[in-house]
């Protein structure tokens, strides 16, 4: 249901996360990585992180480069408690 | 209970710090040199008679009743205008005096009318006062002469006479009762800088004027109430007092308006409120005020405000009545059902920035320790999160570095995408009247806003940049700052960390953010861009003051990086005059995100992933927190689509108006099963709500709001609350509905948790802010009476951190189809989604949004002033009228967005800040052309508003 202005969810996560990745590529280069990385820890909660993996386990299609390289230390949501 | 009766000493305070002693009367007074006699004699408690002496304006020493004598002088000077001296022996009451006062006092009287008994101001009348305090028995001259009082005399009329202006619908000025003391005049000036008020002819002709001779209402007043409290007699009175009569008890409390976080004395009878008036003590506002804290009080007891719970199946269906109970039970009961189904996460809840700390704490905890979740945020999320982002990273503290009397040390102020005339009105009097006394002004907007040329105010230099470039303007200062070597090297050395500098330094001086290679994008002048950094740099102590035109972008963060980079490469860091300085908002949008309203923070801005800072609230809650962050309202909205939200508690906000893409917050609401508005009117959110909770105003409950300075301030319950309950209350009602075990008796308390579990309002309790007044946070053992200056010594965060700030232009941009830059903001009547300020008589100065159009787009496009136009973007369309100006660029359009009608924000974009989802409210590429009425979605929305509005009657009871 992607129109010009109504993006999925999916969508809005790869824009946000290359919207990150691109503050980090102007900061010095050893930090960019962590940047990202730290950025999304902190900020996004379990069921987008779920989704940016699902989303990176498809191929990772519109990701910058620099969110695929934080990728691996983003963490994976444990499974949270409650139903579902 | 009693009316506080403030001590008016004539003359304001001298700031010397040299002391003299005189003699007054016998006794030795010992005041700072430059005291005047009259504010000497006061400080001793003499009362020297007076008309025209005020002491929130300067002396002027035109009414002649505050005369003295000195020894060893001749004649008898006024005490206001007359320096206290070192030995000076003064006498405030002889023969001579009492003579020439009785005097000066019957020629006043007899050009006045007598009918105290029915005057507005009997009982606050200083010049009733003066006729007792001089003796006056007699007015040897009659009332016969020359005057001003009557409309005829011998069924002649009377040219001198001219009838009450009552335009203003606040107050009124009838021209028969003035003195012509020219303390309104004075007030307009001095306090507010305005100068819309004159002293029109001479001597007896002599008569104040709004502008030239109109009326107040069609003159250059802003309705601030300077000169209705300045003024002596019932020449200016509010309305009000004229309707009710004078107050007999008066309660110090904060205006629920805007970030600056003024103090009035809340003056009633009985429950009723009689009038707000801003009381000098107040340290935000030093006794002034502005059109919506003075005045624009009238929605809290406004017919429209829901009184009793309400709740709905659908949200087609009409609302119904139901009693407090069975509303908690249904939100409880609808609550769980949904976790059950939809697992823990699927709820959430906002917190109120217009609400107190108090209640924001609770909502925050409801949904932490009763939802088992951190789904909550606040308002800030759409307006000053970049701030607290930005300003944690470069310093370490989430808040300004200020308070506003800084301004008054300050050299060269720098006010980037803020309004303060309109927007924050009462700093902008006091940032004025420091301008006037010569600190230079950059204003670095796309707008020419007021400020850049006001009466005795102009701007050094102006840069209109055009949205979205924020970044490469203030990068491109600090280029010139660097590359002409006119940093300050000692402050950076000793306070930030030096290789983070050099590494940014090399980054800035960079030829790309030259002002000359960005001129091209940003479309600012080279040259004044030099000149400008050049005067920030160089003239002294430079303050920056910032709003929501650097947060509301994609780049929001970064721009407020930018702006701590450009303080600390200055060293305008921690010390009076100097900083960083956010204008928040909202009255207590700084209170909200303190008191943990975001969804990755615990209060005092404590991320939730640190296991010792869950540990205090686990114990003292008896739970066990999520250690993740949860949903961003933007993120909430996205889930609610996606299926995965599907309740929300909302409490005193409206995200259907106030929040960016409408049709998207509509179809995330819309999306979810229970959807809980709790707000003193039926908002647009409430379109889409199945539980309404009535609110209660600022006017009705105890608690504490923190403004933009970091000061918190007592609010205080001067009435019942008109639904039953105030705020708090209803979310432990709700709370314990959910089984949480709350026994909160009173705010105070909830303060005390606040003050045990976080650091920095650890010293925080009402008795210390009923003792002090206010204090601002840090206030704990090592700031007792709290930290009006942050960072002096060090940083928050040890030493200071330069971060590279490369511009990124956003990807919302202009083409053919949407050729224009629309930005948004507001307006001085007018307050955020307009609930409250549209439901008083402010709608007399903004009764509609209107869109600024520069006369060269709008004659391109076939558009006269107040033509209906339709402005489109890739997001939605609606209509509203157009108004040609100069103020705005060609290329740039420019709205308000206080009326539901306009639905300003079914144009705004997803677009948003790339560290904190901030939206992108200020730059929207559009198309404008002429229309013929509301936009399709315009009716639509009408009507399903008015729809879902309807209450379904009650039924008679039978039994």
């Amino acid at each position: 249901m992607d129109s010009e202005s109504h993006k999925s969810t999916a969508t809005k996560l790869v824009y946000m996360a290359n919207q990150i990745a691109t503050f980090f590529h102007t900061q010095p280069k050893d930090e960019a990585v962590a940047g990202v990385a730290d950025h999304i820890n902190h900020f996004w909660e379990p069921r987008m992180r779920e989704q940016f993996f699902a989303i990176l386990e498809q191929g990772g299609d519109g990701f910058d480069p620099l969110v695929i390289e934080a990728a691996k230390h983003i963490r994976k949501p444990g499974l949270v408690s409650g139903a579902s | 209970m009693s009316l506080i009766e403030e001590i008016d000493y004539g003359t304001p305070k001298s700031p010397s710090e040299k002391m003299i002693t005189l003699t007054i009367d016998g006794n030795e007074v010992t005041v700072p040199e430059g005291t005047s006699i009259m504010r000497a004699s006061m400080e001793a408690g003499i009362k020297v008679p007076k008309l025209c002496a005020t002491d929130m304006v300067d002396a002027f020493g035109s009414c002649r009743l505050c005369l003295i004598e000195i020894e060893g002088r001749n004649g008898t000077p006024a005490s206001c205008t007359t320096p206290a001296m070192e030995g000076l022996v003064v006498h405030t009451q002889t023969q001579r005096l009492k003579n020439i006062r009785k005097g000066v006092m019957e020629l006043y009287i007899s050009d006045h009318p007598l009918d105290c008994l029915t005057c507005a101001a009997n009982g606050d009348c200083e010049l009733q006062d003066m006729a007792g305090a001089v003796g006056l028995r007699d007015v040897r001259y009659g009332y016969e002469g020359d005057n001003h009082v009557f409309a005829k005399a011998h069924d002649v009329a009377n040219d001198r006479w001219m009838p009450k202006d009552d335009s203003n619908p606040y107050f009124t000025y009838d021209p028969a009762k003035c003195i012509v003391c020219s303390r309104c005049v004075r007030a307009c000036e001095e306090v507010q800088g305005t100068f819309a008020l004159t002293i029109e002819g001479r001597g007896f002709s002599s008569r104040v004027s709004p502008g030239m001779h109109e009326n107040f209402i069609d003159s250059e007043c802003v309705s601030c109430g300077a000169c209705v409290q300045a003024c002596p007699t019932a020449t200016l009175t509010e309305k009000s007092v004229i309707e009710i009569g004078q107050p007999e008890h008066s309660k110090v409390t904060t205006c629920a308006y805007c970030g600056v976080g003024c103090s009035f004395k809340a003056e009633m009878r009985g429950e009723e409120l009689v009038r707000m008036v801003p009381w000098k003590d107040g340290k935000a506002n030093r006794g002034h005020s502005c059109v919506k804290g003075r005045f624009a009080y009238g929605y809290s007891t406004h017919k429209d405000r829901i009184l009793n719970p309400m709740i709905r199946e659908k949200i087609s269906d009409p609302w119904r009545e139901v009693s407090w109970e069975e509303a908690y039970k249904h939100v409880a009961n609808e609550f769980r059902r949904i976790q059950y189904q939809y697992g823990r996460n699927s709820i959430g809840g906002i917190t109120s920035s217009r609400c107190t700390n108090e209640e924001t704490y609770l909502v925050q905890k409801l949904v932490r320790a009763g939802f088992g979740n951190n789904n909550v945020d606040t308002c800030a999320r759409v307006c000053h999160s970049p701030t607290g982002y930005g300003l944690k990273q470069t310093f370490g503290t989430s808040a300004g570095t200020q308070d506003f009397d800084s301004v008054e040390h300050t050299d060269v102020v720098m006010i980037i995408g803020a309004n303060p005339t309109d927007g924050h009105p009462v700093f902008a009097s006091r940032l004025k009247k420091r301008l006037r006394k010569g600190a230079k002004l950059i204003v670095v907007d796309p707008r020419r806003i007021d400020l850049v040329r006001s009466p005795h105010v102009e701007a050094a230099q102006h840069l209109p940049l055009r949205p979205g470039t924020n970044v490469a303007v203030v990068t491109s200062m600090a280029h010139v700052i660097v590359t002409e070597g006119l940093f300050n090297e000692k402050f950076i050395r000793e306070r930030c960390d030096w290789d983070e500098f050099q590494d940014w330094a090399a980054f800035v001086s960079s030829p790309e953010h030259s002002p000359e290679a960005i001129h091209q994008l940003s479309g600012v002048d080279p040259q004044a861009l030099r000149e400008a950094a050049r005067l920030f740099a160089t003239g002294g102590n430079g303050a920056i003051y910032y709003g929501l035109g650097v947060t509301e972008h994609s780049q929001g963060s970064t721009t407020v990086m930018a702006i701590a980079n450009l303080a600390m490469v200055t060293g305008n860091i921690g010390r009076k005059g100097v900083g960083v300085n956010p204008l928040r908002g909202q009255n207590n949008v700084q209170g909200s995100c303190d008191m943990g309203s975001f969804p990755h923070e615990l209060p005092g801005y404590r991320h939730i992933s640190d296991e010792s800072t869950r540990d205090i609230f686990d114990k003292l809650w008896g739970v066990k927190l999520q250690d993740e962050p949860g949903l961003r309202i933007p993120n909430m909205l996205d889930a609610a689509v996606d299926g995965t939200f599907k309740g929300i508690y909302i409490q005193g906000e409206d995200i259907l108006q106030s929040d960016p893409d409408t049709k998207h917050v509509a179809a995330g609401l819309a999306a979810m099963e229970c959807v809980v508005v709790h707000d003193l009117f039926l908002n647009e959110t409430a379109n889409y709500a199945h539980v309404f909770l009535p609110g209660s105003t600022f006017l009705e409950k105890e608690g504490t709001f923190t403004n933009a300075e970091r000061r918190i301030n007592r609010v205080r319950k001067v009435m019942s609350p008109l639904n039953g309950y105030a705020d708090w209350e209803v979310t432990q009602n709700l709370a314990r509905a959910m089984g949480l075990d709350w026994n909160y008796g009173h705010p105070s308390e909830i303060m005390d948790e606040v003050a045990l579990t976080t650091p920095s309002f650890a010293g925080v309790s009402f008795d210390l802010l009923d003792r002090e007044g206010s204090v601002q946070w840090p206030c704990n053992e090592k700031a007792p009476l709290g930290t009006p200056i942050m960072h002096i010594d060090s940083f928050a965060r040890g030493k200071g951190k330069f971060i590279r700030t490369e511009y990124v232009a956003t990807d919302e941009r202009t083409g053919p189809r949407f050729p224009l830059l629309l930005t948004t903001g507001r307006i001085l009547s007018q307050y955020n989604v307009g609930a409250q300020t549209r439901r008083t008589h402010n709608v007399v100065w903004h009764e509609e949004d209107r869109l600024e159009i520069h006369a060269h787009d709008a004659e391109q496009r076939g558009i006269r002033d107040g033509d209906w136009v339709k402005i489109t973007s890739r997001a939605g369309e609606t209509t509203l009228r157009a108004l040609i100006t100069d103020r705005v660029s060609p290329g740039v359009v420019y709205t308000t967005f206080h009326h539901p009608t306009t639905q300003a924000n079914v144009i705004t974009t997803d677009f948003s800040d790339w560290a904190t989802n901030c939206p992108e409210y200020k730059v929207t590429a559009v198309q404008v052309g002429a229309s013929n009425g509301p936009s399709e979605w315009q009716i639509e929305y009408d009507e399903q508003a008015r729809q879902s509005r309807r209450i379904a009657p009650v039924l008679d009871a039978a039994e």
